[in-house]
């Protein structure tokens, strides 16, 4: 799937995260910031490329503000952020690319 | 038939899909059921944000054998059939419909949650249905409603709106509500469903929801809709049958059982005349007990 536009999704309340997707620059270039990166920096990174790989993304600038999220609320994030670059809200592959 | 139709539903409590940090780990508090809200707590903007999370939620967090009701966005919108087929995927308990009016609004909604059932590989039957009746026109539908799908475990009535539909509002005495709770309790009995009251808002007031949730109790509904984990304890409390009544409705059981074997029909326990019209309430009191952890005996 491709980023036709800049689109956010989450916020930065507690036990959320924030993902904003822009078009790249051929790749997927990802800008973490969480406030338990030490501790699971590497399983936040792996599932947003998990995410992204589902989705068939792989040129994409996102960046993700993460405070503490659980990984079905990253990928929830995640998914929204790019089906709302696509302004697309119906139809979805529940079971399928949302997994 | 679905074994949770008729499963112990004394709290029900809402939580917003738009929040993560609320939907991770409700079940910590101990409530029968959760109803996980797509609609009026979820702002405009965040329909479909809440939907993602949902259904993550659904798939990968264990409830704990808490039952998982989704309430999906009104029939008057276009949203609640994406709803019901993010619901469904992701395996929900049962859907809340809101705003039901008539049984039409339950047939359009099983549909739906048939088909999804069928795209998404979900067994057939498991999704459980319960409808809303915010108005006065969906009160006096009671029955037709409850008889309408037999996906149908039970009604709610829901007070703010009904109340406005009325042109009244919520007093806190309960009687600007006396006439739907009479009716929607006697339709849902009449149908053999289940039926629950709306919320109480007023967190300030614990003794205030004690009395609405004893009164509702007395009226015979099987629970009542929550906001608050806080409220939990009190209405699990008035709804676990005291000793004293379990005992009462042991030696009741027993009585009936053996004097019926010996011809009799009308006797006395503790005072109390006693036939077989007791029989089914009594058995009510022990299967209660027993859901709420309080009755240890082998009846």
């Amino acid at each position: 799937m491709d980023i036709k536009k800049s689109a956010v999704a989450g916020t930065l309340e507690s036990s959320d995260c924030m993902v904003t997707v822009e078009p790249g620059r051929g790749q997927v270039d990802l800008d973490l910031d969480s406030v338990v990166i030490r501790q699971y920096g590497k399983q936040i990174r792996k599932v947003i490329y998990d995410t992204l790989k589902r989705l068939d993304v792989n040129d994409v600038k996102l960046t993700v503000v993460d405070k503490g999220a659980l990984d079905c609320t990253i990928k929830a994030r995640v998914e929204c952020a790019v089906y709302r670059s696509n302004d697309i809200t119906g139809n979805l592959p529940w079971g399928g690319a949302i997994k | 038939m679905n074994p949770n139709l008729k499963r112990l539903r004394r709290s029900m409590m809402f939580l917003n899909c738009q929040k993560p940090g609320l939907i991770k780990d409700p079940y910590v508090y101990g409530p029968d059921s959760i109803m996980l809200d797509l609609e009026d707590a979820v702002a405009e903007r965040e329909k479909d944000a809440a939907r993602y999370s949902l259904y993550h939620a659904l798939q990968e967090i264990d409830y704990r054998g808490v039952e998982r009701v989704v309430r999906i966005n009104g029939l008057d919108s276009d949203l609640w059939e994406e709803d019901v087929r993010c619901s469904v995927a992701g395996g929900c308990d049962a859907i809340r419909i809101p705003k039901t009016e008539t049984a039409e609004d339950v047939l359009r909604v099983e549909a739906a949650v048939v088909a999804a059932e069928k795209e998404f590989g979900i067994e057939e039957g498991r999704t459980l249905i319960m409808a809303a009746l915010e108005s006065a026109k969906g009160v006096l539908n009671a029955l037709p409603i409850c008889e309408a799908s037999p996906r149908l475990f039970g009604i709610a009535l829901s007070g703010g709106d009904y109340t406005k539909d009325l042109q009244t509002s919520i007093s806190g005495t309960g009687v600007e509500l006396m006439g739907a709770r009479q009716h929607m309790i006697i339709a849902a009995r009449a149908a053999g469903k289940q039926c629950f009251d709306t919320v109480y808002t007023n967190l300030n007031d614990m003794d205030g929801f004690r009395k609405d949730v004893e009164t509702i109790h007395t009226m015979g509904f099987d629970g009542k809709s929550i906001i608050n984990p806080r409220q939990i304890p009190i209405v699990h409390d008035i709804y676990t049958p005291k000793p004293k009544e379990i005992i009462f409705a042991e030696k009741v059981v027993r009585e009936i059982d053996t004097k019926k074997a010996m011809g009799i029909g009308v006797f006395t326990v503790d005072g109390k005349m006693i036939d077989i019209a007791f029989y089914d309430g009594a058995k009510r009191t022990i299967a209660l007990a027993k859901a709420s952890g309080v009755y240890k005996g082998d009846l």
